[in-house]
């Protein structure tokens, strides 16, 4: 043994060195095996491997965009007839564009494709003249027909459409999707044609069933963008079994937006291209824009920080931002969604409002947003996010009332001498944020109301499905609206809502709420809401807690990129300032903020029509 | 060796069979579905999703539509064409739920290659690093070196591959700015996830390497080819390391199955659009169809690995015959 030893410790460099350069061949083709040609194959085993390794990442090589931006998820489709959710809205705003569309700088529903629009009074009749001049990405007319078959296609069975719901204030439209009318009695397909006609090329006629004040406000929503007939067809005639995989593929997709579709990798990255046939190509600034699909925060951070990513949207972790207000690249503003929790009103002790009350009463929301949350959120006592829409403003919520909650909760027979309450759950969706809002919640539950507080996290899916089950005590919730109206808030919570989710049904709310619906009158039509909502924040089926804020982190030099309430946002309006003007726009900014660095091109990037005003000597519009 | 490879066929079919039939069975138990949502659809919209995607069938349809060969539907998912044959025997997986766009053959066609890619440069710089540290830590046993290999290894083993990552991450590309903090458009993308991806692998490598190593050299042969006065690299070469490097062969199966499908934290971290991702996603998003789809393939590719390296053992060790595997 000791020979040995010594014989190991004495082995030199030449030998360790030998024996690196022969250990991949000799691993497996050592001794009587190992002809030359064994220890060829071997060793170029892992050449080969490596070398395919390297084909496959310079394939994916590609040129920097013009704009980078990160959609956090990948976008479940590009059919806005499908599509439901924030990611699919971004891509979607920069692919197609419907009768209206959004002011990024306000939010407000602004004309696109509708070059004229005309309300009957009644608020019945809409008729719409198409612009002459919008183009198919593949050359063809955008005509009134497109947007009447888009409306027939969206709310057809077979298309399945999320949104269809939304468009039943269309005449014949609640029966094209479900064949029952309002009543839930059947009715034969076709009995109540849909309302919309095309008298001529250009003009579009849309008939309610009845005055919808927030129609405009459906048109802007990106779901209702058309899609492109002929090339749908032809895809369907061309591969019957998977079309629907097929016509929204990179080099088949036509569309009508400020940019096309280039190249696309499941969450990757998609390539979108500006589109030269798009109407108003003149204002728009970038050539190229990738969206990618980091899901990972902190890799998304990291990237942005690298310069890699120019814009991010999601939630940033509270621990980075303190340090990240500091900066003019960080700028959260009002956003109309509200954190809120669902209590389940059918289970004792939780269907007595006094105990509802109670615990709406001790939560300490300031806590919440000022020492945790610290982006800007508000504490929420209404539904309504940060207490108004529009023309709307909600009645004023009862704010935190430690001995009120206590009076509540003694009143309902529990407390220190009345009767033992048993454990309370709070079932929430696993995340660090919703569970330390929980802990939040629950140690002032357990203070100020002595209850033993239980939490419970479930997998996303899970959770969602014990919510709408009701198998739950108090649970986590949120809701962000489609479009900003109040109704979009307020109809959760009727009794027929499939949103509902707390058992809480009241006769009174929902006759407030659907007549409302049908207002015209909008001064009157926010009364009827204010009331409801009144009901809804006495009987508190729900115990709202903050308000949202948008959390978009964007390189100072990008302009056009507004800050309105949907955080919706949309690229046709973008472009790079030069040096110059992101000087002139930063003399505006807050004194206290930092200037960060930016990594956008120096030069600026602008559209066609702002260079040439630019050079004509004006400073550019913004 | 044909009766082994029509074996191990045989023994294929019926795995994954089992697999797919467990599998479908348990996404159906799960709670929730791919299309319940925060926002939930009215009860008429949400009917007509479920038509669209077969969800309104009785299971044992819905899983006999899913198997194939036959087309049980009258005119297939996506078409208006009839067709005779459908499902995974007739080699389509189906529409995947979450991804819209696409098919669950789409979107493996378009991730697999970049998951392999990953794993199979974190494979040969792990299996070349580990085997020669565990050589030189056999041959300079009890030295300082030695120690610090040990060590090192010991790191590698117990230190979690996101751990890896996070701190090859900072040094790298943070700190030091060489390479790319995440991505995959190069090939220098592809250097610290798959680092990362390999550490773990080459320090367990390492160690068995080591081991069987050591326990090889006190063996009467190499005492006796020691005696003979062969050079100690030439005795540790022909005779030693043969026997010494079959523990670490037969690690390589799983292994190299670990390294191949276990990227999904690695992909994540490094935005790497591979197949492991979509493992964990699919089951979470109730992607019944994606979530059956990767694990078709895995269980495929674990099968394989594992043959082969039965395979490659009879190779090294003549007292093991094919026969009795």
């Amino acid at each position: 043994m000791r020979t040995e030893r010594q014989g190991l410790n004495s082995l030199s460099q030449a030998d360790l060195c030998r024996f690196t350069t022969l250990i991949a061949s000799l691993a497996m083709a050592s001794g009587r095996w190992a002809s030359p040609l064994w220890v060829a194959a071997f060793s170029l085993v892992p050449i080969a491997l490596v070398g395919w390794a390297w084909s496959v990442a310079l394939s994916r090589s590609a040129p920097r965009a013009d704009f980078v931006f990160n959609s956090g998820a990948e976008v479940s489709s590009l059919d806005p007839a499908v599509a439901n959710g924030i990611p699919e809205g971004r891509v979607i705003r920069a692919l197609y564009e419907g009768l209206y569309t959004r002011d990024p700088m306000n939010g407000a529903a602004v004309p696109a494709l509708a070059a004229n629009t005309q309300r009957s009074n009644d608020g019945l009749t809409y008729t719409f003249k198409v612009r002459k001049e919008a183009l198919w990405s593949n050359g063809d007319h955008v005509t009134a027909e497109d947007f009447r078959w888009n409306f027939e296609r969206l709310l057809a069975p077979e298309t399945a459409s999320p949104f269809a719901s939304e468009l039943w204030c269309i005449r014949g439209g609640r029966e094209l999707t479900t064949g029952r009318d309002a009543q839930g009695e059947p009715v034969a397909a076709g009995a109540v044609p849909l309302g919309v006609t095309t008298p001529d090329a250009e003009t579009l006629v849309v008939e309610l069933v009845a005055p919808t004040p927030h129609f405009l406000e459906l048109l802007a929503s990106y779901q209702t963008s058309p899609v492109h007939r002929a090339s749908l067809e032809n895809a369907r005639r061309r591969w019957p079994d998977d079309w629907s995989t097929r016509w929204t593929k990179p080099g088949y997709l036509v569309c009508n937006g400020p940019f096309v579709l280039t190249s696309r990798r499941l969450d990757d990255r998609m390539r979108l291209s500006k589109n030269e046939r798009y109407w108003d190509a003149d204002r728009v600034a970038l050539r190229t824009i990738d969206v990618v699909v980091i899901e990972d925060a902190t890799t998304a951070f990291n990237l942005y920080r690298a310069g890699e990513i120019d814009w991010l949207d999601g939630t940033i972790p509270p621990s980075l931002v303190d340090q990240l207000l500091a900066g003019d690249d960080f700028d959260p503003q009002p956003y109309l969604g509200t954190y809120f929790y669902r209590v389940n009103t059918t289970k004792p002790p939780l269907d007595d409002p006094r105990v509802r009350r109670a615990l709406y009463a001790a939560i300490n929301r300031v806590a919440i947003c000022d020492k945790f949350l610290k982006a800007g959120q508000k504490p929420a006592y209404t539904l309504v996010p940060w207490g108004r829409i529009g023309t709307y403003n909600s009645p004023p919520g009862k704010k935190e009332d430690l001995d009120g909650a206590r009076r509540e909760f003694e009143a309902a027979g529990f407390g220190p001498n009345g009767k033992p309450f048993g454990t309370l759950q709070i079932l929430y969706s696993s995340s660090d944020q919703n569970r330390a809002i929980a802990e939040m919640v629950a140690d002032g539950w357990h203070e100020y109301l002595g209850l033993d507080v239980a939490l419970e996290n479930q997998e996303w899916k899970s959770y969602i499905d014990r919510q709408a089950n009701l198998q739950y005590d108090v649970s986590r919730s949120s809701w962000i609206c489609d479009y900003p109206d109040v109704t979009n808030f307020l109809a959760v919570f009727t009794s027929d809502s499939e949103n509902n989710r707390t058992g809480w049904k009241n006769p009174e709310y929902d006759a407030l709420v659907e007549q409302a619906r049908h207002l015209g009158d909008l001064g009157q039509r926010d009364q009827l809401l204010r009331q409801a909502e009144a009901i809804l924040l006495d009987q508190l089926p729900i115990l709202p807690i903050y308000s949202y804020v948008s959390q978009n982190m964007v390189d100072p030099r990008l302009a056009g990129f507004g800050s309105n309430a949907l955080n919706d946002q949309n690229p046709k309006f973008w472009y790079w300032m030069d040096d110059a003007d992101l000087e002139r726009s930063r003399r505006k900014m807050n004194a206290r903020e930092r200037k960060v660095l930016s990594h956008g091109p120096k030069e600026g990037l602008y559209s066609p029509r702002a260079q040439i005003e630019r050079k004509a000597g004006g400073r550019t519009r913004r | 060796m044909t009766h082994f490879l029509a074996r191990r066929a045989l023994g294929l079919a019926l795995t994954v069979w089992i697999v797919v039939t467990l599998a479908f069975l348990m996404m159906r138990l799960v709670p929730g579905g791919p299309f319940s949502a925060e926002r939930r659809l009215p009860a008429a919209v949400a009917a007509n999703v479920d038509a669209r995607y077969h969800l309104d069938w009785p299971l044992w349809r819905q899983y006999v539509q899913y198997l194939g060969p036959l087309n049980v539907d009258t005119h297939g998912l996506f078409g208006d064409r009839e067709r005779v044959f459908g499902g995974v025997l007739a080699g389509d997986l189906g529409p995947s739920f979450r991804h819209r766009d696409y098919t669950v053959n789409q979107i493996l066609a378009e991730s697999l290659p970049v998951s392999l890619a990953l794993g199979s440069l974190a494979l040969v710089w792990s299996i070349a690093l580990g085997t020669v540290i565990g050589v030189v830590g056999a041959a300079r046993r009890g030295s300082k070196l030695d120690l610090w290999l040990r060590m090192g290894s010991s790191l590698g083993i117990a230190l979690p591959s996101f751990v890896i990552a996070g701190l090859l991450v900072l040094v790298f590309a943070l700190t030091l700015g060489w390479l790319p903090v995440a991505g995959n458009t190069s090939f220098a993308h592809f250097v610290l996830p798959s680092l990362a991806l390999g550490a773990p692998v080459a320090a367990y490598i390492a160690r068995l390497v080591r081991t069987g190593l050591i326990e090889a050299l006190s063996q009467d042969y190499i005492r006796t080819a020691i005696a003979k006065g062969l050079p100690f690299s030439t005795v540790v070469r022909r005779h030693a390391l043969r026997g010494g490097l079959l523990p670490a062969i037969s690690y390589l199966g799983p292994a190299a199955a670990g390294v191949l499908t276990g990227s999904l934290v690695i992909e994540r971290i490094f935005a790497i659009p591979g197949t492991g991702s979509h493992f964990v996603a699919s089951a979470l998003d109730r992607d019944y169809t994606l979530a059956l789809g990767v694990t078709i393939v895995y269980s495929v590719l674990i099968y394989s690995l594992n043959a082969l390296v039965d395979l490659a053992y009879t190779r090294l060790d003549p007292r093991i015959a094919l026969e009795e595997l």
